[in-house]
């Protein structure tokens, strides 16, 4: 056998499997799994495999965190997400206060500060008031720190056993701010990735609040509005603001993963320069969880051309909440589509999506 | 993170990597097995085989509890699944092990009430919550896990939890090592020994490794620092022209075991006859059902199980992956047409898993610059 790490034949291999991985997933599933609820591939099969091929458009294709639309030259950003979080209330926020800055976020990384938002209820029959009322309350506080205003709502009740509480769904209405110039595919080689914080709070604070674990920690989520922070990125860097996304479900991985994949690009990530707590390292640790794959819901990824980095990473960390933001990693050509990671140990891994979350209905 | 960060320590690691380098003759080729998943996972996660020198190659072993499970056995916990009022209980990674139609997870969407759990005493605490629910714990792996599942039973019979049961699947994991040693197919040169069962067994039933076919086994812990460590130990061996079995994972692993641990195992558990092993057939008192004296607690025989032997899909090589004759990448179907998303082996689903930890962690051209 020859002495090299990797032969002709198994390039030939891995050659073969980036091709079928390149194609468009087909959605062949006989029915619907918790994974393709979870933002691993199942989800993206099901997205790409089913949906935009039926619902069509350029707008959808894009697969943003929010789509264009123009009214009287106006270009503006629309998005709309469900909550289905259980248990309601975690440790560091609620279901109320979550559909509020998750749809403001998605706006806010596609470059839109939020000017409206309606909200649609989904509430189980025997849902006591007091919850009920806790959670508007926090809807409503949530809309003020972000600074924008619900302005229609839709209420429906279905029967005991059906909706764990409550749903909510809200839709969001951003005008696109002029500095920016975002965009899926806008990531060229040699930009710079950015993290705006420590990752894996959410997930973390939502698994030890079921209670399923016998485990304790101090962990909180870390739902906030994300429009102060990418508000900082595009004052300092403008149109080199490549792109954002906000890494919820999935976490920063799927979140690199998606980029890679829409721009064509590979990605480095230094795993050293990413910020975890220690109480979520540790919790992670012992679940056998990798905190890149954990679910945030105030921590956004910005790509910046390399030239405005430093400025942008400055800017980024004067904002609250934002005081531990880093650059992690880099955009590179080869191998396309591609995330790698430069262990701490000094060895390099592939980070790839995952299939479906271990932990489902965390948002 | 203390205790932890210190074995994952970049600059150790690059030292004990020049300190292979000086054990290696050059022009020779090393071939290494990890028996233990465990291993193969942390070998991938962390890069350690690019520490390694390209003529000492890690082959990966049997030791992935996911991945030993046969068709059939998958079939059996579906259907008990589906038995009305049943709550069937099992660890994560089992959810998506492909059954002759199906996963457990199809079994879910499809009504049955399958849940997931990290520990068997969650599966107790769920029987006790339910108490008009039979509930069944699906136990799977080596006999770093049987002890807990022997605690639970002897739990719930001391509770007097009545609808609770365990469909046993646990396994040995010497009889298949002496499988894979007899087999002819495959030149070894060592065994980075598992360190999780070994905390149980200890290292003396790994003895006649060295003893009956000359080969160095040393056992390992599991952080990268470990794996090298080992590796490094094995080949002092080699170069010193010694043959025994040493103890890397001193801080854990107690050369004679756990004896409290096996005692509970021998009071609630027997060995069976035989057993089906995923790709490698059946061996010889390799797997572990419940004791007559806790047949009361046995899923298989309160409700039934098919029980049917289903062969192995024809394009899966997960045996062969799983004796190490073949890397993951040679099997025909390896992230074509068998993938993290639509497995046909196992190997590609348990986090432990050769294919899956190659897949996701080492498909890359390593030996190439990133550009």
């Amino acid at each position: 056998m020859p002495d090299q790490a990797v032969s002709d034949r198994e390039l030939e291999v891995l050659g073969l499997i980036e091709n079928v991985r390149s194609r468009r997933p087909k959605f062949r599933d006989a029915q619907i799994t918790m994974a393709h609820g979870a933002g691993g591939k199942a989800s993206q099969t099901l997205v790409e495999g089913l949906f935009v091929p039926i619902l069509g458009g350029e707008t959808l294709a894009a697969l943003g965190d929010a789509g264009e639309v123009e009214a009287g030259g106006v270009p503006l950003a629309v998005t709309t997400d469900s909550y289905v979080v259980k248990p309601l209330r975690f440790p560091g926020g609620s279901i109320g206060e979550l559909a509020v800055n998750g749809t403001v976020n998605d706006l806010a990384v596609s470059g839109a500060r939020a000017l409206a938002l309606t909200l649609s209820l989904v509430l189980e029959e025997g849902l006591a008031a007091g919850d009920l009322r806790a959670e508007i309350e926090a809807v409503a506080a949530a809309a003020e720190t972000a600074g924008v205003r619900i302005v229609a709502g839709d209420t429906k009740v279905v029967e005991r056993g059906h909706a764990d509480g409550m749903y909510i769904c809200t839709t969001g209405l951003g005008r696109r701010d002029p500095r920016s110039r975002v965009s899926p595919a806008g990531v060229r080689p040699g930009d710079r990735v950015l993290l705006s914080g420590s990752i894996g709070e959410h997930g973390t604070a939502i698994m030890l609040a079921r209670g399923e674990f016998e485990l304790d920690a101090a962990i909180e989520s870390d739902t906030r509005s994300l429009w102060p922070a990418v508000d900082a990125l595009l004052e300092a860097a403008g149109p080199s603001l490549r792109c954002m996304r906000d890494a919820t479900r999935g976490g920063i991985a799927s979140v690199l993963n998606e980029i890679a994949r829409s721009s064509a690009v590979a990605m480095i990530v230094q795993e050293r320069a990413v910020p975890v707590l220690p109480a979520v390292a540790g919790a992670a640790e012992i679940l056998g969880i990798d905190p890149m794959y954990v679910a945030n819901e105030g921590k956004l990824v910005a790509f910046v051309a390399p030239e405005a980095a430093e400025a942008a990473l400055a800017a980024l960390r004067e904002v609250p909440g934002c005081e531990q933001a880093a650059e992690i990693g880099e955009v590179r050509t080869e191998p396309p589509g591609m995330v790698l990671v430069e262990t701490s140990f000094g060895g390099r891994r592939v980070m790839d999506q995952l299939v479906g979350d271990p932990l489902p209905r965390i948002c | 993170m203390r205790f932890v960060d210190e074995f994952r320590d970049a600059e150790l690691g690059r030292a004990l990597a020049g300190e292979i380098l000086g054990l290696v003759e050059p022009g020779r080729h090393y071939k290494v097995m990890e028996v233990c998943g465990g291993h193969t996972h942390s070998i991938y996660k962390y890069g350690v085989d690019d520490l390694l020198p390209t003529n000492v190659e890690l082959v990966h072993g049997p030791g992935c509890p996911v991945c030993v499970i046969p068709m059939g056995r998958v079939d059996d916990g579906i259907a008990l699944a589906h038995i009305e009022g049943v709550i069937f209980t099992c660890f994560g990674d089992m959810m998506r092990v492909p059954g002759s139609r199906g996963t457990l997870l199809d079994a879910k969407a499809a009504g049955a009430d399958v849940r997931m759990v990290y520990s068997p005493l969650d599966a107790l605490r769920i029987a006790k919550e339910h108490p008009d629910r039979e509930v069944i714990f699906y136990a799977i792996g080596f006999e770093t896990t049987a002890p807990s599942t022997a605690l639970t039973l002897k739990r719930a019979r001391a509770e007097r939890v009545t609808n609770f049961s365990c469909m046993c699947n646990h396994v040995t994991i010497v009889p298949p090592l002496r499988a894979l040693l007899e087999s002819p197919d495959l030149r070894l040169d060592g065994f980075v020994g598992p360190g999780h069962v070994s905390t149980i067994v200890g290292a003396r039933p790994f003895e006649f490794i060295p003893a009956d076919y000359g080969k160095p086994v040393v056992i390992s812990g599991f952080e990268p620092l470990d794996i090298l460590q080992s590796v490094a130990m094995i080949l002092r061996q080699i170069a010193a022209g010694r043959c025994e079995v040493e103890n890397q994972y001193t801080r854990v692993v107690p050369y004679d075991g756990n004896l409290r641990a096996l005692e509970v195992m021998a009071e609630v558990f027997e060995l069976r006859p035989h057993f089906e092993w995923r790709g490698l057939g059946f061996i010889s008192h390799s797997g572990l059902r419940l004791s007559d004296a806790y047949a009361d607690l046995d899923a298989e025989r309160r409700f039934g199980v098919p029980g049917v032997r289903v062969a192995d899909p024809k394009a899966c090589q997960c045996g062969e992956v799983l004796k190490g004759v073949i890397k993951p990448w040679e099997c025909k179907v390896f992230g074509t047409a068998c993938t993290p998303e639509r497995p046909i082996g196992t190997c590609m689903v348990s986090s432990e898993g050769a294919c899956a930890a190659y897949y996701n962690y080492g498909r890359f051209a390593r030996d190439r610059e990133v550009v």
